[in-house]
């Protein structure tokens, strides 16, 4: 379904991704590990357009993305939920999820779509007037969620979900990805620092160090894999 | 204490504030979105006022009067004036978009004094005088002195005009894209928001109500010339700053405190120092208060 092809992205002179392939299949998890700084989010970045490589090319269904506006990757069904969650502050829970559902038209759905996000996390509907930034971490978390979930993606993107939560929030938020990707059929890239429950949901992960990724092979594997043992899970 | 005199400057002050609320608007949203203060905005102001001009000029000629021109003149302007506005953001900003902050504030300096130049080259660097398009309203004789009938268009027009900006703001796709964009630049991206339009989009409004504010103070004043976007646009940034720049209710209330402040001060202290009384306020809020009379956290951007 996505094919990066040897990318390379820049800040300024800073080459951030070196020469990163992989790809991800319709209907898996894939889950991207690594440290801080390793590239993570920058890949994410670029998938979406927002960062966009230098060389290299992404594929989505075959066709080449690498060059389109953050918008239009949006249009074709690649949604991204950021890293630190991009609540819009000062707007209600109910208008961030609008939001998410900002390119369709399709007014009826969309509303059915939002309250099924309501029956999902009642906590949500109970503060829908409330503005966004004053939500708890965890509140934010399933809004951002939630939000990119109302574009129907194809493709969620997920940078480093269970990033300053409570072990109880986290093994929530696992679930709702595993469910995301169970019933709607939805193909998620993970990108987490907690690599043991990612790995644990995920089909497939990836290693990355400095901007380059050093390992790929299933989630089973890795988990078994002495190297990723000691650097990422801490064994 | 005589309390008519004081109600009689207060009313003048919130026209004046009214209008300068209307400037101060389209600096404030601008800012608020690509955080750059757009310097040629009150030549856009100033452009507004000359369009407006130039059609009431023929349409008296050819027999019109009063409000019919006033308004007639108001839309050519505000078209006008929005194709200005649009234009100046594609040439003088888009390109430098991704430059060093100094670089666009530099153009919108550079944008302001072509503007200015070139309507002086292309019309006149004379005071024009400006038709009395308002007919007194006999209603209005009884509180002639507090309110003319010009000063009561303006409020009526600031007024819905500002009502309109509040619900386009809040309530239609394009305002939430603004309100998103302003909030969060890459999430309004990621969310597929095309942030370039929502720029342009911003600029065309905000030179909207620059046009309406123009046309509104040239009726008032009764003459115009190449310079009068400077003064505006000085006062309206004011305006803004002391509201915190950024913030839309902020330009209102700062375009209406320093509207009443220079009128009081004219009024009591002395009127040749209006200008004076305007900017020592602007002064004092920077002390007291930097980020404005309703500005929150303080972001450190130029
Ligand atoms: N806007 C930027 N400008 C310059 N350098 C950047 C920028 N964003 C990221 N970098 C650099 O690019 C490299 C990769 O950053 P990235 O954010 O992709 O890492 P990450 O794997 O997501 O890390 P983390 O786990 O801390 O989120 C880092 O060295 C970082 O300093
Ligand atoms: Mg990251």
């Amino acid at each position: 379904m996505l094919e990066v092809r040897h990318i390379e992205t820049f800040y300024g002179n800073i080459r951030a991704l070196k020469n990163v392939s992989l790809s991800i299949n319709e209907g898996e998890i894939v889950t991207l590990i690594g440290a801080n700084g390793a590239g993570k989010s920058t890949t994410l970045m670029s998938i979406c357009g927002v960062t966009p490589p230098r060389h290299g090319e992404i594929l989505f269904r075959g066709e080449p993305i690498q060059a389109l506006s953050a918008e239009k990757i949006v249009t074709l069904g690649i949604c991204q939920v950021p890293e630190g969650r991009h609540i819009f502050p000062q707007m209600s829970v109910l208008e961030n999820l609008e939001m998410g559902a900002y390119l369709r038209h399709d007014k009826a759905a969309i509303k059915s779509d939002i309250d099924e996000v309501f029956g999902r996390f009642p906590i949500l509907e109970k503060r829908r007037q409330q503005a966004g930034g004053t939500l708890s971490g965890g509140e934010q978390q399933m809004l951002a969620i939630s939000r990119a979930l109302l574009a129907r993606p194809a493709l969620l993107l997920l940078d480093e979900p269970s990033l300053g939560l409570a072990p109880l929030i986290i093994k929530q938020i696992f679930e709702i990805i595993k469910k995301i990707n169970d019933e709607s059929n939805t193909t998620v890239f993970l990108v987490e620092q907690n690599a043991n429950q990612a790995l644990k949901i995920a089909d497939r992960g990836y290693v990355m160090e400095n901007g380059a990724i050093t390992l790929e092979d299933r989630a089973e594997n890795l988990l078994a894999n002495d190297q990723v043992k000691k650097a990422y899970l801490g064994i | 204490m005589d309390f008519q005199y004081l109600f009689e400057l207060l009313c003048g002050g919130i026209v004046k504030g009214s209008i300068y609320a209307l400037i101060a608007l389209g600096y404030t949203m601008v800012y608020g979105i690509i955080q750059l203060i757009n310097f040629a905005h009150g030549e856009v102001y100033m452009i507004g006022a000359f369009v407006a001009f130039i059609v009431a000029g023929v349409m008296t000629l050819s027999g019109y009067s009063g409000l019919t021109v006033l308004l007639l003149a108001a839309v050519v302007a505000v078209i006008y004036s929005a194709a200005y506005g649009y234009t100046l953001e594609k040439i003088a900003y888009r390109p430098l978009r991704n430059a060093p902050r100094l670089s666009p504030l530099i153009s919108a300096i550079g944008a302001s004094i072509f503007l200015m130049n070139y309507v002086q080259l292309a019309q006149t660097p004379d005071f024009l005088p400006f038709p009395e398009l308002v007919p007194e309203f006999e209603f209005m004789a009884p509180i002639e002195r507090y309110l003319s009938s010009a000063d009561l268009v303006i409020l009526i027009v600031t007024t819905l005009t500002m009502a309109a900006l509040t619900v386009l703001i809040k309530y239609t796709r394009i305002g939430k894209a603004m309100r998103a964009t302003q909030q969060d630049l890459v999430m309004a991206r990621l969310v597929g928001i095309n942030v370039d339009r929502v720029i342009s989009a911003t600029f065309i409004i905000g030179s909207v109500l620059a046009a309406i504010a123009g046309v509104l103070i040239a009726s008032r004043t009764g003459q115009i010339n190449a310079a009068i976007g400077f003064v505006a646009g000085i006062k309206a940034f004011t305006a803004a700053v002391l509201g915190g720049i950024g913030n839309v209710p902020g330009a209102v209330l700062g375009g209406l405190v320093l509207g009443i402040a220079e009128t009081l001060g004219a009024g009591y202290i002395s009127s040749a120092y209006e200008d004076v009384f305007a900017f020592a306020l602007l002064v004092l809020i920077l002390i007291l208060r930097p980020a404005g009379l309703l500005g929150k956290a303080v972001k450190q951007k130029v």
